[in-house]
């Protein structure tokens, strides 16, 4: 027997060794981030708001805690018994000497199964190019028919004929059951979206949806058929399927994802009833300002047409006429009476030249016209002056014969 | 110009817009202008109505195929 060496080993405290535990756990990325499965037991919900459980299979178990603040987010309802998966990661619990699971997340067995199946399903509809963008269809912002498939029981189809009566009663609804979870779901979901496309083809959108629930009861869609029926339907398709945080595959591949059934029947009609009478209202002020306009214009058309015809008037062109006949008379008479006294002025010019001219007042002044009588030709010249020519002499107050000498 | 009576919402409205701009835009006769005024009053009086009345038409599929309308 060997004995051992003083001094050799290195001494620790208690908290000091529990420190160094800890360190080794904290460095282990295994650790920090595990998936463990197992049944609860001694689940202790206190009024701190904390979870406390034991995890346990056949030959081991785990203390499992999850501070309130994750609690009060857990989707699962627990129970004594329950298999379940829990993420989270192992820590030491120093007071306690424990270790123990810091659980983020808590899930049902299953579940983890299904997610995989899921994200499986997921990335191979995704990479035939299913749930593209491109492929989306645009939306009616004024559907006349609407398509639903549901559950002819649930609350989704109240809650959607409720929002639909609501905001747009002019519509109609196709209503086109189906169950929404079971087994015999994604058929039965199928052919309700076959039927409705084949006996109301002239839909304009189609809204299939369910209410919340685990995600084993929303699991029908997202089943390939049916998402793949979704996909393909000519007319657009509205998911609301579940809660705000469910999202399905058929989600994906619908035209629009809306959160929940309601929201679903909401996003169909994006013009409400109050949108039509109001837009009704803005046509009726419209029309009214419309004809004011045309009434407005067409007076002060006339108005101008009548001035322009005023202006136009025959009256007033006679009497412009007659103004003018009138200016172009006194011109008339002006210059008449002008030319006339000018005549006069001139006729007595010559009236005194003539008075000049006039034989008889040479003759009273003592002269005398001596004419040839045979010849009646005035003598002007002595050499015209033949002997015994007979003559006549004319003068002032007579006239008698004689003869040259 | 269809009989007012057969005009679903959609088709009164749109005729209304019709309507509305014509008058707005288009150089009419007088006579053309109230035309087309009263006729946008009756066009606004039919989807009033229809409006009024509305009131959600559900029918439901079955297997023989669409079932007569229900009550909403």
């Amino acid at each position: 027997m060997t004995q051992k060496e003083l001094f050799s080993s290195v001494q620790w405290t208690v908290s000091a060794f529990t420190a160094y535990l800890r360190e080794i756990f904290e460095s282990d990325e295994l650790l920090q981030d595990a998936w463990v499965r197992g049944e609860i037991s001694n689940l202790s919900r206190p009024r701190s708001g904390h979870l406390y459980f034991t995890l346990k299979d056949k030959r081991a178990s785990l203390r499992c805690v999850m501070w309130r603040s994750r609690a009060v987010v857990l989707s699962a309802d627990l129970h004594e018994g329950m298999e379940v998966e829990v993420r989270g990661s192992i820590d030491i619990y120093e007071l306690g000497g424990q270790y123990q699971l810091y659980a983020e997340e808590i899930r049902p067995v299953g579940e983890g199964a299904l997610y995989q199946e899921f994200l499986r399903l997921k990335a191979k509809l995704e990479a035939e190019g299913l749930f593209d963008a491109a492929r989306k269809k645009p939306l009616p912002r004024l559907p006349k028919k609407i398509g639903i498939v549901t559950s002819a029981t649930g609350a989704a189809l109240r809650d959607m004929l409720n929002t639909l009566r609501r905001r747009l009663p002019l519509a109609e609804v196709i209503f086109s059951p189906t169950t929404v979870q079971g087994e015999k779901s994604p058929a039965e979901i199928v052919d309700a979206l076959d039927d409705l496309l084949r006996l109301a083809p002239d839909l304009d959108v189609i809204l299939l949806g369910r209410g919340g629930g685990s995600i084993e009861d929303l699991w029908a869609f997202n089943d390939e058929l049916v998402v793949r029926m979704v996909a393909a339907s000519p007319v657009p398709v509205i998911s609301g399927v579940g809660h705000e945080t469910d999202f399905t595959l058929t989600d994906f591949a619908a035209d629009l994802r809306a959160a929940t059934p309601t929201a679903a029947a909401e996003v169909a009609t994006p013009v409400t009833i109050d949108d039509l009478r109001a837009a009704l209202d803005g046509y009726a002020e419209r029309l009214e300002a419309a004809i004011y306009g045309v009434l407005e214009k067409k007076t002060s058309q006339t108005d101008d047409l009548r001035s322009r015809l005023v202006y136009l008037s025959p009256l007033r062109r006679v009497q412009r006429e007659m103004q003018h006949l009138d200016e172009q008379n006194s011109r008339l008479n002006i210059a008449q009476a002008h030319y006339l006294d000018m005549m006069r002025a001139k006729l007595k010019g010559v009236n005194r030249r003539l008075d000049a001219l006039n034989p008889e007042a040479v003759l009273a002044r003592g002269y005398a016209i001596v004419t040839d009588k045979a010849r009646g030709k005035v003598l002007r010249s002595v050499s015209e002056a033949d002997e015994g020519v007979a003559i006549k002499i004319r003068v002032k107050d007579g006239e008698f014969d004689a003869e040259i000498i | 110009m269809k009989d007012l009576e057969s005009l679903s919402y959609e088709e009164a409205f749109a005729e209304l817009e019709t309507v509305v701009n014509a008058l707005e835009s288009e150089e009419q006769s007088l006579d053309d202008s109230l035309t087309l005024f009263e006729r946008g009053q009756a066009l606004i009086k039919r989807c009033a109505f229809l409006l009024e009345k509305a009131s959600l038409k559900i029918r439901q599929l079955s297997s023989d195929g669409l079932d007569d309308e229900q009550s909403a």
